[in-house]
């Protein structure tokens, strides 16, 4: 499949500005994350924004599977669910362990309400433990991500048979999960958590806390994809969006390539679902399933999907105005999302970071020509 | 016995309505490799016009009757108005239409609860169709399950009819085969995209129709079918009917055995292993097109 959206190319003719671009640009997102935003907004607002900066975490990886390597991933919803139910287990089991006369081994709330015979699942035991937790917040969406990926893309399913393999995963683990009531905690999910590793979420200092880890995780990551973009490996999985063929001819494999593209985002998705549960307080399949799945890859497509910033950006601001709007005027929000989806990505391809350039290409043709939009 | 007969019987009429969902799919994904997500809206659309028809027919019967075609054209011309406007912009772009035409979903999914209301609306089954056939040994063939089972068949010989024996559908397979080759050879490409997404849309609303008797209408219903429906045609292979025909029984009835032996839901993650696995043996799907492309 040809693409339209080229990324820039990493060997450009380097002028003083452009090579402080990076560095400051990057300086400039700490500053603003780190040191202005938790002064200038107020808890509330901070506590949203932790969780807009969430769906940025997932929009790195959205970046770089389907921006840079052309996989349009319809399921990230199954990675930020493994990572945040992996996240809210450990938790729940934390709280119910330290509520006053249980001790270690005792049930979370929601389980004895449902009843599961007075023994916690087998699989529920190993998240008891805060590291191996930690861990599976990670690794277990990575896991995933990597036997379905190897076996998808060996036998060469792509494009539009992936995506709907992968919202089909979307639909299948949360219809899954509503079906396990007494384990998951079916529709309503995990929620009501109090402490986070010993800290009270009621408080709001530490709930600031969970607001800086997100941020720098954020921070963390997007030097991590930078790094991958202008890698050689980024080069090759741009190279593998644009002409697979062409890669397998060369000699590489383009199965290996996309891969190693599926599993980091999952791993990503992951990440940002476990810090999801202490920054907002719940997991549950409405959040996961196919809708905000499809939802996860908008906010990329708005920004501009193989542009990193754009993807973070755009991430955020569809989150904001979901959040803002949505309350406000529910009907007017869900045509304006439709219209979202079909301007975006349909008319802007290289999403409103590529506005500039496309405007420039209007203007000057000729001279521009170079740089496609 | 009488359960698995029974089971294989409500696979099987699950499988029905997958199949009529998936051979309008079938039709627009083969033709032009479009993934259309508002399919499922277009269901809706079917389901509607029904509801709307019954309440200014009284009969049950004979609004049902009169949606069939009614929901047709409706759908249909929305699949034609949504190809014209949008999709025929799109189509060296298969990955973004799917996005696209999301957010066509969810806009006419606003539409139709701004309209009709948030609640699922109901219907009334004729009453020949709301009772059971026993045909003995204990098995029970509910109406309405072997009338969807009725018209997804027979809209599969229609289309069949059509696709072999038009010229019409010559054309739609010429375009199937190899778009640019029909092209030069003199075929308006363009016109038979929309006529093709004027009849796959038009099965969907047909389907609509169907859906009235066995599930409650609502603004998302769409939602519920359309996943499954694209399921099938990935492992039917696109652009040939018989593929969905065998891939949607096959799923219905692994689902209904799934479900019967362990759980809905456990049997929904069962049957998309399967697909999985399925797909490492056939990659394009049961049925593909010979063609010496590079896939």
């Amino acid at each position: 499949m040809t693409t339209t959206t080229t990324a820039a190319a990493p060997t450009q003719p380097v002028s003083l500005l452009e090579r402080f671009r990076v560095p400051g640009g990057f300086a400039l997102g700490a500053v603003l994350l780190l040191g202005i935003a938790p002064l200038a907004l107020s808890d509330f607002r901070l506590s949203l924004l932790a969780k807009y900066l969430c769906y940025a975490i997932v929009a790195v990886g959205v970046s770089l599977a389907w921006g840079r390597g052309g996989l349009l991933v319809l399921g990230q919803g199954v990675f930020f669910g493994l990572g945040g139910y992996a996240m809210a287990m450990h938790l729940k089991l934390a709280d119910a362990a330290a509520a006053p006369g249980a001790g270690p081994g005792a049930l979370p709330d929601f389980m004895q309400l449902y009843g599961t015979g007075g023994a916690l699942p087998w699989w529920w035991k190993p998240f008891a433990n805060p590291g191996f937790a930690l861990a599976a917040t990670v690794l277990l969406p990575m896991a995933v991500a990597a036997i379905l990926g190897f076996f998808i893309f060996r036998r060469r399913v792509k494009g539009a048979y992936f995506a709907i393999l992968s919202q089909a995963m979307a639909a299948a683990l949360s219809i899954w999960l509503v079906g396990q009531q007494a384990t998951t905690g079916g529709t309503n999910g995990l929620t009501d958590m109090q402490g986070f590793f010993g800290y009270s979420l009621d408080d709001p200092v530490n709930q600031k806390m969970v607001y800086f880890i997100i941020a720098v995780v954020l921070l963390l990551l997007m030097a991590l994809a930078r790094q991958l973009f202008v890698s050689r490996y980024g080069e090759l999985l741009i190279a593998v969006r644009d002409s697979e063929e062409r890669v397998r001819f060369l000699g590489y494999d383009p199965a290996n390539v996309k891969l190693v593209a599926y599993v980091v985002a999952a791993g990503m998705a992951g990440l940002a679902g476990a810090l999801f549960v202490p920054a907002v307080g719940i997991i549950s399949p409405a959040l996961i399933g196919i809708v905000p799945s499809i939802g996860f890859v908008i906010g990329a497509a708005v920004g501009g999907r193989a542009s990193l910033v754009g993807a973070v950006l755009g991430a955020v601001a569809v989150a904001w105005a979901q959040s803002t709007l949505s309350d406000a005027f529910p009907a007017a929000w869900t045509y304006f999302q439709g219209l979202l989806f079909i301007v975006a990505v349909g008319f802007l391809p290289g999403g409103l970071a590529s506005l500039v350039t496309v405007i420039r290409n209007r203007r000057t043709p000729t001279t521009r020509s170079g740089e496609t939009a | 016995m009488t359960v698995i007969l029974n089971q294989s019987f409500t696979g099987i009429s699950i499988g029905a309505v997958l199949l009529l969902i998936a051979l309008g799919l079938t039709l627009t994904f083969g033709q032009m490799g479009v993934i259309n997500m508002a399919h499922g809206e277009f269901i809706m659309t079917g389901a509607y016009t029904t509801y709307v028809l019954q309440k200014s027919i009284s009969s049950a019967g004979i609004s049902l009757l009169v949606a069939l075609p009614v929901a047709f054209v409706v759908a249909g011309l929305m699949g034609a108005l949504l190809e014209w406007l949008l999709i025929r912009r799109l189509y060296t772009r298969p990955l973004d239409t799917l996005l696209v035409t999301w957010g066509v979903s969810l806009m006419l999914q606003q539409l139709a609860r701004d309209i009709f209301g948030a609640p699922n609306v109901q219907t009334h089954a004729p009453d020949l169709l709301t009772g059971n056939i026993s045909v003995g040994g204990g098995i029970t063939l509910a109406n309405s399950r072997l009338f969807i089972l009725g018209l997804a068949l027979l809209s599969v010989l229609a289309l069949t009819l059509i696709l072999r024996t038009t010229p019409l559908g010559r054309r739609i397979r010429a375009v199937v085969q190899n778009r640019d080759l029909a092209e030069v050879s003199g075929i308006a490409t363009g016109q038979v995209d929309r006529i093709t997404f004027f009849i796959g849309s038009g099965l969907a609303g047909v389907a609509g129709v169907a859906l009235t008797l066995v599930g409650p209408i609502g603004p998302t219903m769409g939602t519920n079918y359309i996943v499954d429906a694209f399921l099938v045609v990935v492992v039917g292979g696109i652009g040939q009917l018989k593929g969905s025909v065998i891939t949607a029984f096959a799923l219905g009835v692994l689902q209904s055995v799934l479900e019967y032996s362990t759980t809905v839901s456990v049997a929904k993650v069962m049957v998309l292993v399967a697909i999985v696995a399925f797909l490492q043996w056939r990659p394009q799907g049961l049925y593909t097109l010979r063609t010496r492309s590079l896939a």
